[in-house]
């Protein structure tokens, strides 16, 4: 019964998503293509790295916001490393750059434990401050593209298999975990755990501090990940543009997915196809030849659509429920 | 009769006193850019630095950290507060600073743009400085497209945000050569498409483009960001050879790509020598040693003879500086 | 500590009651005595930063371009109490100043537009209220969905270009001085006034807290949660439509993209005038002195050159340090 409630959520998702691919598809039949699919599938890793992390927050009840922030200061300092330090090796910088994401995403953990702060204000802090930061240290200048390493760059271009580029194999790879993380240890469960019942947690056994601090540190090193991967999207890193706004269209894309902003609820299928229904949209509407002035009214009501989907199915299922007498 | 020797005297002896006393306050020039960590104007503000430490001004900049149109009204106010005797400004909108730059006005301060021109509220600024002629700009770029494949073919422009002044008025000039310059008749621009100057909207943009139109033959983008985009986008999809790309970066966004023959050639102008320019254009008028004049000349070290041109805008160079593998390593912005 | 014990009787130890706290100390345990605490602090420095600071005729002048955020911080304050949020207002004054600008520039009367700007803020705030309230949606995300469409459709309205060719009375509101304050700063002072007394002084302000405190508990008390909610919607809606037509009459021109990333600055005034996210606690008393500490900030740093690397991280560190001080002092007045 359950197992059927939730299939009915995510059904909901793949539901829109074929249906925004027929409408796109039947209006330009080009859009139908393995062409599309790749240009879909290199559109969304940097978003659905950042969201398995902010989906992990989100289902603790909290929220973090300074993901982008933190995205942008892991990758300039990387960017430094490779521009002052060329005989370090790649796997350096990217350890480095996660390494600075889980700390600073400690930081935020800390905050909201020690002193008991909700978690929307701390990270708001965290936005302004982690970006002031990225342009102090950088001494407010870009990273160029020469110094990005070649090795790097070509991660979003060349594949080991079926010519999925890299890029895409590591967004994967990382939901997967997440995926049995969440779904499958004893720690993830406990998140699940805390985020519906705050209150309840200790009495269960769950040390409410040690969770809470791992789900920030893992968001913030997923934003170092994904700090990593935009220096190899794009070539290069600038203080001002990296990653802004990138936590909005992550928590746009995790609430699609079906996480609650309550806590306690939400799978890292969801997300996923939230991220990818919002990517394939946002692919769409170019392709489509939608107007630029047109664009964000469509975005702004794909959102809503999606939520009132979801709650739709969400009545229904609980309806089903209650007829079933459960 | 003495008296009145001794009076004009002390009167000459003042009028040159004072004047000297004008003279040696320093010129306060204050330049805002656009935004912060932007390399591009990093190269402007090195023009203005050295243009003042040789001719004794003051300089300081200010940023705000997002070019958002409104961001850099306070920006403006503050330095009237501070009572600066010049504000150079590279405007991010091209009517919302008119009332705070009207301010500025009547407290005395010269106003100047540059890099560009708040286009159609020209009154509220005394002078503007460019870096090249603006008009020149978009038949400038469909010329060394047109250059690259044989004048022929399907060519799209991927630009910044739907309503930025100079783009728009790049984007008007290049759609008007098209259709009536015959030398073009062969090239159509199939779209104009928007990155709003982000690398991942850019990006899809780009991207989309390819997909949409399968014979496209070359691109055009007018804006750093945009240009460095579709570039990353034709070298991972390996489309560099028939699809030809071109537009408006920096040497140091581009240099990869022309090393590795991505992109063939592309076009920008000095900023540095346009900061160099402003600050000396400032400091004369400031003086009034250059009058502030259409059809006015001025010479300026390592410029030249300087015109200014018609609704008091004033050219830094006359065309676009080309670049290509040759000569990509002889500049460092 | 106040609690004293007197020897023990037959019904067992006996306790005085504890002594009533001192009002001077009451005052000063709320958030907004914090506030007010760091604007004076924030004066000071700014002060000592920068010799051009401390005049008043600049200092009201630069609030100008916040009071158009500040006075719908004013009404999100009520909003977020009743424990609600609306990320969308900063793209609903774009909307209803291009529905003002689309009107006029069609040659209609611009009183006529005015009405057309405020009517299309009350329907944004009526999509907000409907999808929030009757669909069930949390507002938080359905109001980044409509931010998002309202933003689209001011391009829609405006494209690229921007509508101007206002009547001269109806532009440069910030110019004009009444009391030798600029208008638009009046204009928050006395919103300010009004709705402080209308959140404390009124059933409905008072129902406003409990609606935050607990829906559950306020639906019991027969309160209507669900059409005050609504009209607190609709409010915002509408006072965004007001500041919309603000910045239009102070900027002379609208654009599609007027007031953009205004959404952070305005939850920025609420949270850092004390009121609590959760809703149930917060005063229009603590935003309207957030909005000045922002003002004052802001002003200080821009006047003294400080760059805005360093704006940034002030602005981040004085975000958590007032809510950490804010929840320390929550925390004291409980025991």
């Amino acid at each position: 019964m359950i197992g059927a409630l939730l299939r009915g959520r995510e059904a909901g998702l793949v539901v829109m998503i074929l249906l925004v691919v027929a409408v796109v598809g039947g209006l330009a039949p080009r859009f139908l293509d393995w062409e599309t699919l790749r240009i879909v599938a290199l559109a969304v890793p940097l978003v659905l790295i950042g969201a398995m992390g902010q989906m992990m927050v989100l289902v603790a009840r909290h929220v973090d916001l300074s993901q982008g922030s933190i995205l942008a200061f892991s990758s300039i300092v990387a960017g430094m490393m490779f521009r002052d330090l060329p005989e370090l090796p790649v796997v350096a910088g990217v350890a480095v750059a996660i390494l600075l994401g889980a700390a600073l995403g400690l930081v935020n953990g800390l905050l909201v434990v020690l002193f008991r702060l909700p978690s929307i204000i701390v990270t708001l802090g965290t936005l302004s401050l982690y970006r002031g930061l990225v342009f102090l240290v950088s001494d407010a200048r870009q990273v160029d593209p020469q110094f990005i390493p070649r090795g790097l760059i070509s991660m979003s271009q060349t594949s080991p298999v079926l010519g999925i580029p890299w890029i895409v194999i590591v967004a994967a790879a990382v939901a997967l975990a997440t995926w049995a993380f969440l779904g499958h240890s004893r720690l993830g469960r406990q998140i699940y755990a805390l985020g519906s019942n705050p209150v309840a947690a200790p009495l269960r056994g769950i040390n409410v501090v040690r969770v809470t601090l791992l789900v920030f540190t893992l968001s913030g090193a997923l934003a170092g990940v994904a700090g990593i991967l935009y220096a190899s999207r794009f070539g290069y890193v600038n203080p001002g543009i990296t990653g802004l706004g990138f936590e909005f269209a992550v928590i746009a894309a995790v609430v699609v997915g079906g996480v609650s902003i309550n806590g306690g609820s939400g799978t890292v299928l969801g997300t996923v196809l939230g991220v990818l229904l919002l990517g394939t949209v946002s692919v769409a509407l170019p392709i489509l030849g939608v107007s630029a002035f047109w664009q964000d009214v469509f975005n702004g009501a794909v959102i809503i659509l999606a939520l009132l989907v979801d709650r739709g199915l969400r009545e229904g299922g609980a309806r089903a429920l209650r007829r079933a007498g459960a | 009769m003495l008296r009145r020797s001794l009076l004009a005297g002390l009167a000459a002896g003042a009028l040159v006193a004072g004047a000297a006393v004008a003279q040696g306050d320093p010129v306060q020039i204050v330049y805002i850019p656009k935004n912060t960590g932007n390399p591009y104007f990093d190269s402007l503000v090195a023009g203005f630095e050295d243009a003042c430490a040789s001719l004794g001004c003051e300089f300081t900049q200010a940023a705000p950290a997002t070019a958002e149109a409104t961001s850099q009204i306070p920006f403006i106010t503050a330095q009237i507060q501070r009572g600066v005797d010049v504000i150079a400004v590279s405007p991010n909108s091209p009517d919302a600073l008119n009332q705070v730059l009207d301010r500025a006005r009547a407290a005395g301060i010269l106003v100047l743009m540059v890099n560009g021109d708040i286009v159609g509220s020209e009154a509220y600024r005394d002078a503007a400085i460019l870096p090249v002629d603006f008009t020149r700009t978009g038949p400038g770029q469909v010329e060394l497209l047109g250059s690259m494949i044989d004048y022929q073919g399907q060519i799209a422009i991927l630009s910044a945000t739907t309503d930025a002044p100079d783009q728009n008025t790049w984007i008007a000039a290049m759609v008007n050569a098209l259709e009536t310059d015959p030398k073009y008749a062969n090239m159509e621009l199939v779209a104009t498409v928007y990155g709003d100057d982000e690398p991942q909207k850019s990006t899809t943009e780009a991207e989309a483009l390819l997909q949409t139109y399968p014979d496209l033959r070359g691109i055009i983008s007018p804006t750093t960001v945009g240009v460095a985009a579709a570039a990353q986008v034709l070298q991972s999809a390996g489309r560099a050879d028939e699809v030809i790309l071109t537009g408006l970066g920096t040497p140091n966004q581009m240099r990869p790509f022309i090393k590795d023959g991505t992109v063939e050639a592309f076009q920008l102008w000095s900023p540095y020598n346009q900061g160099w320019l402003a600050a000396h254009f400032a400091v004369g008028v400031r003086n009034g040693t250059i009058e502030n004049v259409v059809g006015g000349t001025f010479e300026v070290p390592n410029l030249g003879t300087v015109t200014i041109g018609e609704n008091n805008v004033i050219n830094t160079q006359a065309e676009l500086t080309t670049f290509t593998a040759e000569n990509i390593d002889d500049y460092d912005f | 500590m106040s609690v004293a014990e007197r020897p023990d009787g037959p019904a067992g130890p006996r306790r005085e009651a504890a002594r009533a706290r001192p009002g001077w100390q009451v005052a000063l345990v709320r958030p907004e005595a914090m506030t007010l605490l760091l604007l004076v602090g924030a004066f000071v420095v700014a002060s000592w930063l920068s010799p051009f600071f401390a005049d008043a005729t600049f200092i009201l002048s630069s609030a100008t371009f916040y009071t158009e955020f500040a006075i719908v911080a004013l009404v999100l304050t009520l909003l977020i109490i009743a424990g609600e949020i609306d990320l969308s207002p900063a793209a609903g004054m774009a909307l209803a100043a291009c529905v003002f600008g689309a009107v006029a520039q069609a040659g209609l009367p611009i009183g006529l537009a005015i009405a057309a700007a405020l009517l299309a803020g009350a329907l944004m705030g009526l999509l907000n209220g409907v999808l929030v309230l009757v669909f069930g949606l949390p507002s938080i995300i359905v109001t980044i969905g409509t931010l998002t469409l309202f933003r689209g459709l001011a391009q829609v309205l405006a494209g690229d270009r921007s509508i101007g060719g206002f009547p001269g009375w109806f532009i440069g509101i910030d110019w004009r001085l009444w009391l030798g304050i600029p208008a638009p700063v009046v204009i928050f002072v006395v919103a300010a006034a009004l709705l402080a007394a209308f959140l404390g002084l009124t059933v409905t302000g008072r129902q406003i807290h409990q609606i935050g405190t607990s829906p559950e508990a306020a639906r019991h008390a027969g309160i209507r949660v669900r059409r005050i909610k609504m009209g607190l919607f609709v409010a915002m809606g509408v006072t965004a439509a007001l500041a919309g037509l603000l910045a239009a009459s102070r900027l002379a021109s609208v654009r599609y993209d007027l007031a953009t990333g205004g959404e952070l600055t305005m939850v920025l005034m609420v949270m850092l005038g004390g009121t609590s996210i959760f809703g149930g606690r917060g005063s229009i008393l603590g935003t309207f002195l957030a909005a000045w500490l922002l003002v004052i900030i802001a002003t200080g740093m821009t006047v003294a050159n400080v760059p805005v690397t360093s704006q940034l991280i002030v602005m981040g560190l004085l975000l958590i340090v007032s809510i950490i001080a804010t929840n320390v002092i929550y925390a004291r007045s409980q025991r």
